[in-house]
């Protein structure tokens, strides 16, 4: 039987079960790549909350210490400043050897080495804070060195050591044991500039940094951003310049971010003197960088707009201007904040760029204007992941939790916003 | 509209314009990424206890920091640049051509460089000799007369005595000064032991210095990046491995990794001070004089760094790894700083 025999109902039958194969082939494969890039995602995200989740909590010691102001030489009625010249590290070394029972001299280094180098600093901002403690008791949780926090928080449960001496951990586990020592929520993390001692370290400065910077990129690429979509799109002649224009802005979008790092360095910083390091500098930077992105989803967002709207302001006599002002420009709105947001969250990812202008830097005071030196988010991660202490691992992607957080905020408001605002026509 | 436009842009101008004049009231400090742990750890000391801002640190690189610190004199440039090496007679022509002409050198310690593998496995023994061998690019042939292709490809085959394991060493890309070090100390110190290489030194410098310095691209070095703490995870997985980096990060990971004997001596902390570990290197830091009295803190930052609680034998940045002076030296580093003695251009 030849197939010019076969009708052509019964052809269609024939090659019906090798199509229905072949789509259900190619369904698999989809499913295949999304179940692949879940798995991708699943992997990327237990690693880092593996790793980061412990970041959140903290290795404390609960306190009863007598604030004596004899030994400090201070009194109730001292100044500020004597209080905070006072001697709170030979204070507290003392109290620890005491607890410890520690009498020969290595034992006594090893017991003032378990507390933080910042736990003085504390007492000495709880007795500013209150001063009637002098001469009385203060109850504190002071924070315990890195070696003493990655001990009770990794190796403790493995039977390992850590960095930790046998009479060390003998210590410790007595305190466990009475309750005194045990992890808090890590406040520290988030409102400390960052730090060498990792107990210390924060990304309260790196968050300030990064919203200084966001600032000043938002505020400039925003209206440059759809000043030029709006032109590009509504006002400027169709002829070979406009293409030329078109062209470079695709370009740029493309061009690898290192290399508006060098522009910056040339022109703001060479050119202008900005300061390094600084949000400004920072934000200039990431302005040239988002520029192209916001233009063209606002080109993209203007074109979106139906003709009749445009056909009809202008029939009923609105100026070119009032046209686009008054009914382009709201319609359009909705799509240019998307790109807009966008943008910005792949500004807020940037680490390339600003290692040129100087952001790569130890900035431990948090910054509070554009003129301050800071550095960013992913700059601090970076950082961190650089450090030889290993409790910075952990913090390295404590940090990386946050600034995921962010960006899954933004990519969301996107999203929130096109889905509320968006017009279908 | 047009109102808010035309304000917006004038605050934007005087906002840019203010920060570009302003006066930077904290110390900049830029350079090398070995020094950047210890600069960190005082900078920030400095800024609890005084009442000074927290100096700016940035790691920059050993020569990225002195092409900045030497492009002048001013606000705008840093005032203070960290080196894991000192500073060349270019990068002083350079400086004293932008006008740096006073510059304060300050010796702040050692940093040993440790070629580890991960504890698990049996540590080895090697000579520098042994280490030029096994990672140079080319290496004189059986008969002495002529330099091959390095063909090694165990370390058993660059000495009968060391195990049957694969040449796998993870270090430092070339742009690095660890490398930089390492290749000068170790391997140059290697290639110096072979007399026919040797002799090329008073012919042809050049070629000696490409010859002993010039590291196989044949996959036995693996450039791992700057990232040390990358090399010392990927070594606990790798126990066959070796890697290349600071001693402090040997020092932080004591239990995942071990350092190699070299030339017979362990990188202990001892050792290093002592001069007795081959492949140590001084750091440094570089003080514009010009800038002290204008930036303040300044000196009191330099006295911190110096006093025996900083950089002493018991100092803080002994614990965060860095190898210290001698006592003396120390004291000796301290009053100079303190004179402001500069270096001669």
């Amino acid at each position: 039987m030849t197939d010019q025999q076969l009708t052509t109902r019964a052809k269609v039958e024939r090659s019906m079960t090798r199509r229905r194969r072949a789509e259900m082939r190619f369904r698999a494969y989809g499913v295949m790549s999304i179940a692949f890039g879940l798995l991708c995602l699943v992997v990327l995200f237990s690693n880092i909350l593996g790793q980061g989740l412990s970041t959140f909590r903290q290795t404390v010691l609960e306190v009863n210490l007598h604030i004596d102001g004899d030994a400090l030489g201070i009194s109730r009625q001292s100044s500020e400043a004597e209080i905070s010249a006072a001697d709170y590290e030979t204070l507290l070394k003392n109290f620890m050897r005491e607890k410890a029972g520690a009498t020969s001299r290595d034992d006594r280094r090893l017991a003032g080495t378990l507390v933080s180098v910042g736990a003085p600093w504390q007492i000495r901002d709880a007795v500013l804070a209150n001063t009637d403690v002098i001469g009385d008791h203060l109850r504190l949780e002071i924070i315990m060195d890195d070696d003493v926090d990655q001990w009770y928080k990794h190796d403790r449960d493995i039977g390992q050591p850590g960095r930790l001496k046998d009479n060390q951990i003998k210590w410790l586990e007595s305190w466990i044991a009475d309750g005194s020592l045990h992890t808090r929520f890590n406040t520290t993390f988030f409102v400390n500039g960052d730090s060498r001692e990792p107990e210390l370290a924060g990304i309260r400065g790196a968050i300030a940094g990064s919203l200084l910077t966001m600032l000043v990129t938002f505020l400039l690429s925003f209206p440059i951003g759809v000043a030029a979509a709006i032109y590009l799109e509504e006002f400027a002649p169709r002829n070979r310049m406009t293409e030329i224009v078109e062209i470079n802005i695709n370009n740029l979008a493309a061009v690898p971010s290192i290399t508006f790092g060098l522009l910056g360095l040339a022109i703001f910083i060479g050119l202008f003197g900005v300061a390094r390091s600084t949000p400004l500098v920072g934000g200039l930077v990431l302005t040239l960088m988002t520029l192209p992105t916001i233009i063209i989803s606002g080109r993209a967002a203007i074109k979106a707009v139906p003709p009749s709207i445009r056909e009809a302001a202008l029939g009923l006599g609105a100026s070119r201007m009032q046209m686009v002002f008054h009914h382009v420009l709201p319609l359009a709105l909705p799509g240019m904040l998307t790109g807009t947001i966008i943008g910005m969250a792949q500004a807020l990812g940037e680490t390339a760029p600003l290692l040129m202008v100087g952001m790569i830097a130890f900035v431990v005071d948090v910054p509070n204007f554009i003129s301050d030196p800071a550095t960013v988010l992913p700059v601090q991660i970076f950082l961190w992941s650089d450090s030889p202490e290993r409790a910075f691992t952990e913090r390295t992607s404590g940090a990386i939790i946050v600034l995921l957080a962010f960006l899954i905020v933004m990519n969301t408001a996107a999203v929130w916003l096109r889905r509320r605002l968006e017009r279908r026509w | 509209m047009k109102h808010i436009v035309a304000a917006g842009v004038v605050l934007l101008a005087s906002a840019v314009s203010s920060v570009a004049s302003a006066e930077r009231s904290y110390i900049s400090i830029v350079g090398s990424s070995t020094v950047y742990p210890f600069s960190t750890v005082v900078a920030e000391r400095f800024g609890k206890a005084s009442g000074f801002k927290t100096p700016k640190v940035e790691s920059t690189g050993t020569g990225g920091g002195l092409k900045l610190f030497c492009s002048g004199v001013g606000e705008a440039t840093p005032d203070i640049t960290n080196a894991s090496r000192p500073i060349k007679d270019s990068e002083k022509q350079l400086c004293a051509s932008n006008g740096v002409k006073e510059i304060v050198e300050v010796t702040i310690g050692y940093d040993g460089i440790v070629l580890a593998n991960a504890a698990s496995s049996p540590r080895m023994e090697l000579s520098v000799k042994d280490i030029f061998l096994a990672l140079a690019k080319v290496v004189p042939s059986a008969d002495g007369k002529s330099l091959i292709e390095n063909p090694y490809k165990t370390w058993k085959d660059v000495n009968p005595a060391l195990p049957n394991v694969a040449i796998k060493v993870m270090g430092p890309p070339p742009t690095s000064g660890t490398r930089d070090a390492f290749a000068e100390l170790a391997m140059e110190g290697g290639c110096s032991q072979i007399p026919m290489i040797k002799e090329m030194k008073a012919t042809n410098e050049e070629k000696f210095k490409a010859v002993c310095m010039g590291v196989r691209e044949d996959g036995a070095y693996i450039e791992a990046g700057e990232n040390d703490n990358l090399i010392v995870q990927k070594l606990g997985a790798d126990p066959e491995s070796f890697g290349i980096f600071g001693y402090s990060f040997l020092e932080q990971n004591a239990d995942k990794v071990q350092g190699s004997k070299i030339n017979g001596v362990e990188p202990t902390f001892d050792a290093i001070v002592a001069a007795e570990y081959p492949v140590s290197r001084s750091l440094y830091f570089y003080v514009k004089k010009a800038h002290v009295g204008v930036i303040p803190g300044i000196q009191e930052y330099l006295a911190e760094f110096t006093s025996a609680k900083a950089m002493g034998e018991e100092g803080y940045l002994a614990d965060k790894g860095m190898i210290p002076l001698t006592e003396a030296d120390r004291a000796k580093v301290e009053a100079s700083t303190k004179a402001l003695q500069t270096i001669g251009m």
